[in-house]
């Protein structure tokens, strides 16, 4: 191109660098039915709280006060002893904890440490494939074979029990546990192992003493997800751990135990409002406000611990 | 300046561990006992998957196929789960209409459009905290509102608009990994050349962040495939289907196979026990399929930026 050829551009004036009026009204429709989309996350919380705070309320407004103090949990009766089934809720949590908190971190820490790619590689998917069982299937576990195998041959419980129930809670949130714990761990920075190693430190004393107290706001938040997750797990309890229709307290693993969830199938199943006493419909949404706000708590704490790992590094 | 003792000791101490071997006993002992946690875990699911193929080979081989093609029946020599089979695909492909095309836009709006603003954060706080609450209490969700105050009443569609409202928090939180995972230069590309927001969205961030999306819809719906405790909320006890009319199967009542799952592992014949693993082995192949499809679409299409 030579000069004598070669025309000065017209000058570009404003309007030319703005988007055609039809193309906006388009980008503005478009971000607006986006924005609906996450909006409609509010939306399901706020049906959810309405849900259950008017059936709650209906039932805390017209229960017979002494009711929700009483030997134990018999909704059919008339009988809402509120302690029995945080009692059977705490129990299997606390023996699920037992079993998921060493396997869990155990499997973190050699996953984000220890592992070399390809044991990684090998290991890995059978969290994920664990991860994937649905819990209907660890309760048929818990019930056939937990239980006659290992509960009973040591301990003479019945064959429904909280022990056998809470050890297939532990299974199921395990990988929950290691996986949110492997993050964590993962996320520390490799200069604080480096310094370690460059003090002369062995591995295990830089695993155990400089990555975990790095990550400890991360494992905490694994394991409030895990107990959080425990205590809202359904079908293992329903199947396992004996408390069809009512129990009275109980706090001994080797016994039948009611816990807040299974409760409420119990409830579900004989949904029939003429059934039983006139409250059990609305107990059931009492229940479940109990249980939402329990594991909400859990939920924001955990939320809170994780941020704190993200701010750190 | 002299030494004092205290570093003195550090010194000696140094100089004896650059001297000592290698080998560190306690340190193999914590290695192989953190592996144990794994193989547990690796053991658990090997007994449990054997467990469950063991009691339920009978039932294969001595029906077959006509175990998958019977009927739900109280005599066990008859009963099948071919209402279950039917139930849980209508139940997954209502999901799969109502909360992949929310949530993927949820997805959207949260990490192509919003500014770091309070109803931003809500949302994302929101979400995180939906996808916490457990899962029977979205049952109760579908109690109150679609099967008491919508009055679908106990049916198939309620089932189905419960376990969308239960996957939705994860199909956001999956997708929003998978757009996150696109980088910024590619959007600067498509804003240099003049493209709009959602210009440069359809034309190179979703192409992009397709196989990552995809694999966490899979993954949401395997779960919804899998879910029990509120189809139990909304009525799905083993019901069966009144008629073969899809209309009937909608608004009638239904079932699904985990929950036929749990209502035969209540039933105290022997003969069911087999049954209820005979169930389980289909419930958990296609779950394991399902899983199995989105890890090889995962390492398939998995881009390294």
């Amino acid at each position: 191109m030579t000069a004598s050829t070669a025309r000065p551009p017209a000058p570009i004036a404003p309007s030319d660098l703005q988007i055609a009026r039809g193309r906006k009204a388009r980008e503005r429709a478009i971000r607006t039915f986006f924005l609906a989309a996450a909006a409609f996350s509010i939306v399901v919380s706020v049906a959810i709280v309405v849900s259950l705070l008017g059936n709650a309320l209906y039932f805390l407004i017209n229960v017979d006060k002494s009711a929700l103090f009483t030997d134990g949990w018999f909704p059919r009766r008339g009988l809402y002893d509120i302690a029995t089934i945080l009692a059977g809720t705490l129990v299997i949590s606390a023996v699920g904890m037992l079993v998921a908190t060493p396997l869990g971190l155990g499997a973190g820490i050699y996953l984000s440490e220890y592992a070399s790619p390809r044991t990684r590689r090998l290991l890995k998917p059978v969290l994920e494939i664990l991860a994937s069982i649905p819990s209907v299937v660890l309760g048929f576990f818990a019930l056939t074979w937990i239980s006659p195998n290992i509960v009973q041959p040591l301990t003479g419980a019945p064959l429904s029990n909280m022990a056998a129930a809470g050890l297939a809670v532990g299974i199921l949130i395990t990988p929950l546990v290691a996986s949110v714990s492997e993050d964590a761990m993962h996320a520390v920075p490799l200069y604080l192992r480096e310094a370690a190693y460059g003090l002369g430190a062995r591995k295990r004393t830089t695993s155990l003493r400089v990555v975990v107290p790095a990550a400890i706001s991360g494992i905490v938040a694994a394991l409030l997800l895990g107990v959080s997750r425990a205590i809202g797990e359904t079908m293992i309890v329903a199947i396992a751990a004996g408390g069809t229709g009512g129990s009275l307290f109980q706090v001994n693993p080797f016994e039948p135990g009611q816990t807040m969830t299974a409760a409420m199938t119990a409830l579900a199943i004989g949904s029939d409002r003429v059934q039983g006493e006139e409250l059990t419909f609305e107990s059931l949404f009492f229940v479940g406000l109990l249980l939402f706000l329990i594991t909400l708590v859990l939920n924001l704490a955990s939320d809170a611990f994780v941020r704190r790992v993200r701010r750190a590094y | 300046m002299s030494a004092s003792p205290g570093t003195l000791a550090t010194r000696e101490a140094v100089e004896r561990r650059l001297r000592s071997g290698s080998s560190d006993v306690r340190g193999t002992v914590l290695e192989a006992l953190l592996l144990l946690s794994l193989l547990i875990a690796l053991g658990v699911l090997l007994i449990l998957i054997a467990d469950i193929v063991v009691r339920a080979i009978g039932v294969f081989t001595d029906r077959g196929t006509d175990f998958l093609g019977s009927a739900l029946d109280a005599r066990p020599d008859q009963a099948g789960i071919l209402q279950g089979i039917i139930g849980s695909v209508l139940l997954t492909v209502l999901v799969a209409v109502l909360a992949l095309p929310l949530g993927i836009g949820a997805a959207v709006y949260l990490e192509e459009y919003a500014r770091d603003t309070w109803l931003s954060r809500l949302i994302r706080t929101n979400i995180r905290n939906l996808a916490g609450v457990p899962s029977i209490v979205y049952g109760l969700l579908g109690l109150a509102i679609f099967v008491s105050l919508v009055g679908i009443g106990n049916s198939l569609i309620a089932g189905g608009l419960t376990l969308a409202v239960l996957v939705l928090p994860i199909a956001v939180i999956t997708a929003s990994e998978a757009l996150r995972a696109v980088p910024m230069s590619i959007r600067e590309a498509a804003f240099g050349v003049g493209a709009t927001r959602w210009e440069t969205i359809r034309s190179h961030v979703v192409p992009y962040a397709a196989p990552g999306i995809l694999t966490g819809t899979i993954l949401s719906l395997g779960r919804a495939f899998g879910e029990t405790a509120p189809l139990l909320m909304v009525g799905a006890i083993a019901g069966t289907f009144s008629s073969t009319a899809i209309s009937d199967m909608l608004t009638g009542s239904y079932t699904a196979l985990p929950v036929i799952v749990y209502d035969w592992s209540g039933k105290p014949q022997d003969e069911f026990r087999s049954l209820t693993a005979a169930a389980i082995v289909v419930l958990l192949l296609v779950i394991l399929l399902v899983n199995a499809t989105a890890i090889l679409l995962r390492n398939r299409y998995d881009r390294k930026w």
